[in-house]
């Protein structure tokens, strides 16, 4: 099948500053696909070129088979967009959002009634859009993106500056929107964001893409570590850990040890190596790299930095 | 189905605009004022016989207010103008399949409106409290009025296009629109003008919306006014297509 999205070779520059750099990727139809990355990393660039609010330099790019540069109205005709830090008229409320907006697609708009109720804001429609809060008016952007039934959603920074609370009820909303056969392209800078959404990501940094692939897959990836942390008082226990085949270190610090390693089978190897020997715990844990550990390795810093 | 989404958004604008605290009443209720309240100042104070004070009376002072009217809508569409670029408004509208001529054809006829509106409260007003009353050919001056405005509206527009952010907006504006009307030939003839002041009244919309609004006030025939109207056009074109090239969505 077709790819939704195809990003070639792109390049993009703000006077001397490189912002977008030999960027390619595809994006297939009905997953939900992240672009993630540090702030400035180029990742609202490289969603506004697709987008067709701006023009790269160079490079192609193909959504729904259209170009975004020359077919921009047909083009945002079937896509729903959410953009960072957008806002809306302070005195316009929600209803008359919605309805403005519906009344803007060649495509019979779906119910915005509905898609209010959907959105917990059935409550609010007579609100001015200053009166809302944060969450809801990224909800209302979700509405507005979602109104004439796109086949492809573009959400950029969606749930920047909200509570976890919220966080958590707006990956629920956008998992909705896979569920109904739409391609949802995103971006964050929230690793746990990406790792409990998204089907595949890229990750960027400095305009360029590092790697892309399922979450699980980076981590397999780069970072195959695994880490067993537990506490023993037998004293045979070291070195039966040691004898594990993939244990690379262990430290032990009173009687809590520290057991680092590589590969899928570290924890099952450890399990049975408890149980072959009798040894009892009193504490059992393991630590799993994550992306933010992806992340780390690299780029040799955090994303947060 | 591009005219569905004019219609729509103009609408909402309107009902925005009435939303605002300040905004219906400073637009519409300030021109209405100084023209009520200098009028019986003026008719009160000067000689009634004196050829300076009627005439001041009977047509300079309604022009004035007309003037000062198409400059608040003016200075009105150059804030709005700005807030939405600086929210992110102008960007948001821009990501849907609306053209950028509608977003700005809508703010422009919600400007015209509003200034018909005022003139025709103040039409209301004069015949009530304006000291020697309000005749005029309403539907001219009206015409009159939106086309100066119209026309001025297109230098609002390329302030709007420069302006850094919303908050200068306001007054940069003032600042460029207010001394305008001193050499708009409203209280000193053009001609007498000093050669480069005359010159900078040529090429400025209010030398020839005033004339034109001053004409039709006191009867003149449209054909008598053909030069204004082009010249307006004239301004309204370069305005329009100048701003064209340097607005900045963002």
């Amino acid at each position: 099948m077709r790819p939704v999205i195809q990003v070639s070779g792109v390049r993009k520059t703000y006077g001397p500053t490189v912002a977008v750099d030999e960027v390619s990727f595809e994006v297939n139809d009905g997953e939900i696909f992240g672009l993630i990355g540090p702030n400035g990393a180029g990742k609202t660039t490289t969603m506004e070129c697709i987008e067709g609010l701006r023009t790269p330099d160079r490079g192609s790019i193909a959504v729904l088979g259209l170009d975004p540069f020359r077919q921009v109205y047909k083009l945002q005709d079937r896509i729903g967009v959410q953009l960072q830090q957008a806002q809306l008229q302070k005195r316009i409320k929600v209803w008359e959002a919605v309805d403005l907006w519906a009344s803007l697609y060649q495509k019979k708009a779906i119910d915005g009634e509905q898609l209010l109720e959907q959105l917990g804001l059935t409550d609010k429609r007579n609100a001015w859009f200053m009166n809302l809060s944060g969450g809801q008016k990224q909800r209302l952007f979700i509405a507005l993106a979602l109104i004439n039934d796109p086949e492809v959603v573009f959400l950029d920074e969606l749930t920047t500056g909200l509570d976890p609370q919220s966080r958590r009820a707006i990956w629920d909303l956008v998992r909705g929107i896979r569920e109904r056969g739409k391609t949802v392209f995103l971006t964050t800078h929230l690793m746990e964001e990406a790792e409990r959404l998204c089907d595949r990501v890229a990750i960027i940094e400095h305009g360029r893409i590092i790697d892309i692939d399922r979450p699980d897959k980076l981590v397999d990836r780069h970072c195959p570590e695994r880490t067993v942390v537990l506490t023993t008082n037998d004293p045979v226990a070291e070195d039966r850990f040691r004898a594990i085949p993939g244990v690379e270190t262990v430290n032990c610090a009173d009687s809590r040890f520290t057991i680092h390693g590589r590969g899928d089978d570290l924890v099952t190897d450890v399990i049975h190596c408890l149980s072959e020997n009798s040894i009892r715990v009193t504490d059992f844990r393991t630590i799993l790299p994550n992306l933010e550990d992806v992340f780390l390795k690299l780029t040799g810093h955090s994303i947060r930095e | 189905m591009m005219l569905c989404g004019l219609w729509k958004l103009t609408w909402i604008e309107i009902k925005i605009f009435l939303r605002e605290p300040l905004g219906a009443f400073g637009t519409i209720g300030f021109p209405v004022l100084v023209f009520i309240v200098l009028g019986r100042v003026a008719g009160r104070r000067l000689e009634p016989a004196s050829l300076a004070a009627s005439s001041f009376i009977r047509v300079g002072l309604p022009v004035l207010a007309s003037v000062l009217i198409a400059i608040s809508a003016v200075l009105s569409l150059i804030t709005i103008i700005s807030i939405y670029r600086e929210g992110g408004i102008l960007k948001r509208l821009r990501a849907t399949p609306l053209r950028p001529q509608t977003i700005l054809t809508a703010h422009v006829i919600v400007k015209l409106l509003l200034t018909a509106a005022t003139l025709a409260l103040m039409v209301l007003a004069g015949k009530r409290y304006y000291p020697i009353g309000v005749h005029v050919p309403l539907f001219s001056f009206t015409i009159a009025l939106l086309i100066s405005t119209w026309s001025i509206l297109s230098i609002g527009f390329l302030i709007a296009s420069i302006v850094p952010t919303a908050r200068f907006a306001q007054p940069i504006g003032a600042v460029i629109m207010y001394p305008m009307i001193a050499v708009s030939g409203l209280f000193v003839p053009i001609e007498s003008l000093p050669p480069v002041l005359h010159a900078v009244a040529r090429v400025l919309p209010l030398g020839y919306a005033v004339p034109l609004l001053q004409g039709i006030w006191n009867g003149d025939a449209w054909s008598a006014h053909v030069g204004d109207v082009a010249a307006l056009a004239v301004v309204f074109v370069v305005c329009t297509a100048l701003s064209a090239k340097v607005f900045r969505w963002e």
